[in-house]
């Protein structure tokens, strides 16, 4: 079997770097960290910005790390083809790196949110949802303080014509609902697409739904994206 | 050179939702205030030294740009004086 190399990227405040290599691990990615003032290896195969509060959220969640040297580093392998995972606070690095359109902003209840949700795969056709089908309901935990997903109403239309919606909040059904959105997301999203579909951005955890002592493994199937 | 300061103010754009603020009206009418609207901004005062007030503004737009303000939902404003 071919080695697939994943390069889990620790910003100062990150928290779910070392969740994220051993849920790599287990689906035999080999998952290594790499700490950001130290750059990115180039023998890396796929990028996962982890989940935590990189500098403390200050100014706004993410915005910080999106300004540091490797992220520049990031978009360029990016550009090139490498696959890149934002999960939680690496989503909201994501978009305000420009990787992903939109912004994670403060959630509707102006609470920190930490839950299990049902999540409805709205395009299956991406490397990050093709273990699922169309409409498949899944189950991830979410833990967010800034996970509304906020952008223009025709910036977002655009988004769905194009398909770049991964998942969409949902009750345990499928019913994508207002009652049944955490926080306050536009339109429900919880994860989308760069202007490729090797990059993305997502506020749930999929690493947190991986191993199978610990939980449902729901969250497998996205990253194993990094296989494709 | 001239010791300038450029004050920048980033707000989110009209009709983002801003539950901080609405948890801040809430809690001002709880104790009895009457308010038809709360909006609530971050303030940035930047010293800095440049040949003109419009050089400072220049520079402060482009650190608003860069890093302040989040184009996605902010919009903001920049006013300069000088130093005192």
């Amino acid at each position: 079997m071919v080695t697939v190399t994943i390069a889990v990227i620790q910003f100062g405040g990150s928290n779910c770097d070392r969740d994220s290599v051993q849920a790599l691990s287990s689906l035999d990615f080999d998952a290594e960290l790499v700490w950001h003032e130290d750059g990115l290896p180039e023998d890396v195969d796929g990028v996962v910005l982890p989940g935590g509060f990189s500098y403390g959220d200050y100014l706004r969640a993410g915005a910080m790390a999106a300004r540091s040297p490797i992220m520049a580093e990031i978009r360029e392998a990016a550009s090139e083809g490498t696959p890149v995972l934002g999960i939680c606070n690496g989503a909201q690095i994501g978009c305000e790196s420009s990787l992903t359109p939109g912004a994670f902003t403060t959630n509707e209840s102006a609470r920190f949110q930490c839950e299990h949700v049902h999540l409805r795969v709205e395009n299956a056709d991406t490397p990050w949802t093709s273990q699922y089908d169309e409409g498949e309901v899944v189950e991830l935990p979410i833990a967010h303080g800034e996970g509304r997903y906020e952008i223009s109403d025709d910036r977002l239309d655009e988004l769905e014509a194009e398909n770049r919606v991964l998942f969409k909040y949902c009750d345990e059904d499928g019913n994508v609902s207002p009652e049944a959105n955490p926080n306050g997301s536009k339109h429900s999203v919880a994860g989308v697409t760069g202007e490729d579909d090797h990059i993305a951005v997502m506020m749930p955890h999929p690493e947190r739904a991986t191993l199978s002592d610990l939980s449902r493994t729901d969250g497998q199937g996205v990253l194993t994206g990094f296989a494709e | 050179m001239t010791a300038f300061t450029a004050t920048v103010t980033v707000r989110l754009k009209r009709g983002v939702l801003d539950p901080e603020a609405e948890t801040t009206q809430r809690s001002l009418e709880r104790l009895g205030f009457d308010l038809n609207d709360l909006r609530s901004a971050d303030v940035f005062e930047l010293d800095l030294d440049a040949d003109s007030a419009d050089d400072a503004a220049e520079r402060a737009e482009e650190m608003a740009e860069r890093l302040l303000a989040n184009p996605t939902i902010h919009d903001y404003d920049i006013e300069v004086t000088e130093a005192e």
